[in-house]
């Protein structure tokens, strides 16, 4: 266990490399040095050097080029799927929380299934019969991880609905939704972030591990998980195309759950070390 | 407990019953006629007739439905539509290798994971213990396809020790032959989740040798190796059981990559083929087996749970 007193460090580190990577990724597609669907056919699979950093893929393009203009592809897919699962998630936990009955029976048994599905299988299911593409690829890994925060956010709204100042609100006359919005998200956010800060991690990871199968962005796209498929005829004769994109997502992967665990240390000690899966 | 194992087993059936019911939804309320799916979008219209009339996809969905579902029932899958062949067999023979690979990973995680998370948690603040909870943070993170690319890039490109993709049947390639094809995708299956399990057994173990009764058994003079593992390390491995059955399911989803990256014939591979080439009774059945063997794996865990925590005794409580 990393002591109090170093956290911080390590969850300032991770948050300016997470930032920096966000700023690089906006700028991507206008700061790469070639354009990166330029083929030129004699400088093929060029070792990396001083002129292609990265090297060249099998059809002479410039791999750093690729790379710098593939990094939103990860960072839409981590957080606009954490987005969508938060929006359906949250809104649906408190719901079953506030409307005991039927409407939490029929939402918690729904989550029940889900829930029972393996993510990825999940995401191969919703993916199975619809034309690959990024912004599927972002809804299919949402809905993957919409069960975690419903059970979450419903079991943070119960506890809290049991509180005096929800009576005062009810006994004010004050609805359902106003309740839930006005009493009840303000006070359930902390581990509602928590548990969205760690999500992402995995939301990429399953994106890119979708992008790998071929379910993501479509060629000639430069998603990294994409990118590290393609590369896998010309491991042996030209390694870097699929080590830059895939340290890359590395490097992205570690640093994002780096904030995650860091800012669960910060908002709520109890949890530390605990799991998730 | 009867009661609770009973009622368990009735979820898992109902979550099995749920799941053909989704499949079968997605698959054939999506926008876009399957016929159309299947043959592409330049199929002639006589083309399509003849496949819908040949499927039976004239027919009311529920009629549809309960032909699928009833044929389920019966072990019987569907005709595969690329491999003309029944979908059963090739779906059990694909399920049969993936276990192979599943059961060795599952129980290396579970052996090595719990160790080193116990060795963790004794030396709590040691060098090892930092490097270990070092290596957890990176492990969790990467992603098993690199070090599906890592590893082929080492061990069958440059070294040349293993090879890099491929099965050879255990009849025909005998022990070694087989064996070495399991090598490379099991060791990049276990990494993140032996990083997964040995975290929390690092942790539970931790809050159980801060708990009163450790400190009682210590006050009793009890040795040290019977205070850690007679005292402490049951009630931190219960706990570990939960987290064995998630890790089934990422274990699930890490085979489907795995198996596709080093080309072994499994089911993981299959349903990823069976997606591209559109062939849904292959699909379908993928599914709903992969589905039946999760919702298994979590009845064992449960089941295992309640067997060995005597402070668990499920009455009419829920779990």
């Amino acid at each position: 266990m990393l002591g109090r007193r170093h956290l911080p460090r390590t969850l300032t580190i991770g948050s300016v490399v997470v930032l920096l990577i966000v700023v690089l990724a906006a700028l991507g597609p206008w700061i790469t040095p070639y354009a990166t669907d330029a083929f030129a056919v004699r400088e093929r699979l060029q070792a990396p050097s001083a002129a292609h950093w990265f090297g060249t893929d099998e059809f002479g393009r410039d791999v750093f080029s690729r790379v710098l203009a593939g990094a939103h592809y990860s960072l839409l897919m981590g957080f606009g799927a954490t987005g969508i699962s938060l929006l359906i998630g949250v809104p649906l936990g408190m719901l079953a929380a506030f409307h005991r009955g039927w409407v939490e029976e029929l939402i918690m048994r729904g989550v029940d299934l889900l829930i029972s599905i393996p993510p990825v299988l999940l995401g191969l299911l919703i993916l199975a019969t619809a034309d690959p593409g990024l912004f599927k690829t972002i809804i299919a890994v949402g809905v993957v991880y919409v069960p975690i925060m419903t059970r979450l956010a419903r079991a943070v709204s119960l506890s809290l609905l049991a509180e005096d100042f929800v009576d005062a609100a009810r006994a004010r006359g004050d609805g359902a939704v106003r309740i839930l919005w006005r009493e009840i998200l303000p006070n359930a956010w902390p581990p509602i972030i928590v548990e969205t800060s760690l999500r992402i991690t995995f939301a990429i990871l399953l994106g890119s591990a979708l992008s790998f199968l071929g379910l993501g962005p479509q060629p000639p796209a430069s998603e990294w998980g994409l990118m590290i498929a393609e590369s896998r005829p010309f491991i042996e004769e030209a390694p870097w195309i699929g080590l830059a994109p895939g340290l890359c997502l590395c490097l992205l992967l570690v640093m994002v759950n780096i904030v995650g665990e860091g800012l669960r240390d910060l908002l709520d000690p109890r949890l530390q070390g605990r799991g998730h899966g | 407990m009867t009661a609770y194992i009973l009622r368990r087993m009735l979820s898992v059936v109902a979550v099995v019953w749920a799941m053909t019911v989704l499949v079968f939804c997605i698959v054939h309320l999506l926008p876009g006629s399957v016929a159309h799916m299947i043959l592409g979008e330049f199929a002639t219209d006589d083309a399509i007739r003849l496949l819908e009339a040949r499927l039976g996809l004239n027919d009311p969905l529920a009629t549809q439905y309960w032909r699928w579902f009833s044929g389920l029932l019966r072990g019987d899958f569907g005709l595969s539509l690329t491999m003309e062949r029944p979908a059963g067999p090739i779906i059990l023979e694909a399920l049969g290798r993936s276990a192979i690979l599943a059961g060795i990973s599952i129980v290396l995680v579970a052996t090595i994971g719990i160790a080193l998370g116990i060795h963790s948690a004794v030396n709590k603040g040691s060098p090892s213990d930092h490097a270990l909870t070092l290596a957890q943070y990176f492990f969790i993170a990467v992603p098993e396809f690199f070090w599906c690319i890592l590893a082929i890039l080492l061990f069958a490109a440059w070294l040349g020790w293993l090879p890099a993709t491929g099965y050879t049947p255990l009849a025909e390639g005998g022990l070694l032959g087989w064996g070495r094809h399991l090598v490379l995708p099991v060791a990049t299956l276990v990494l993140g989740l032996i990083a997964h399990v040995s975290r929390m057994v690092r942790s539970s173990m931790l809050e159980a040798l801060d708990s009163q009764y450790v400190l009682a058994a210590r006050a009793k003079g009890l040795a040290e190796r019977i205070v850690l593992y007679r005292h402490a390390l049951p009630n931190a491995l219960l706990p570990a059981i939960t987290v064995l059955a998630v890790d089934v399911g990422l274990l699930i989803g890490g085979i489907v990559v795995v198996e596709t990256v080093f080309a072994y014939p499994g089911l993981g591979r299959m349903l990823v083929y069976a997606i591209d080439n559109q062939d849904l009774p292959l699909m379908m059945g993928g599914m709903i087996v992969v589905t039946c063997v999760y919702a298994l794996a979590n009845l064992a865990a449960d089941i295992l749970y309640a067997v060995l925590n005597p402070r668990i005794r499920y009455g009419g409580a829920a779990t």
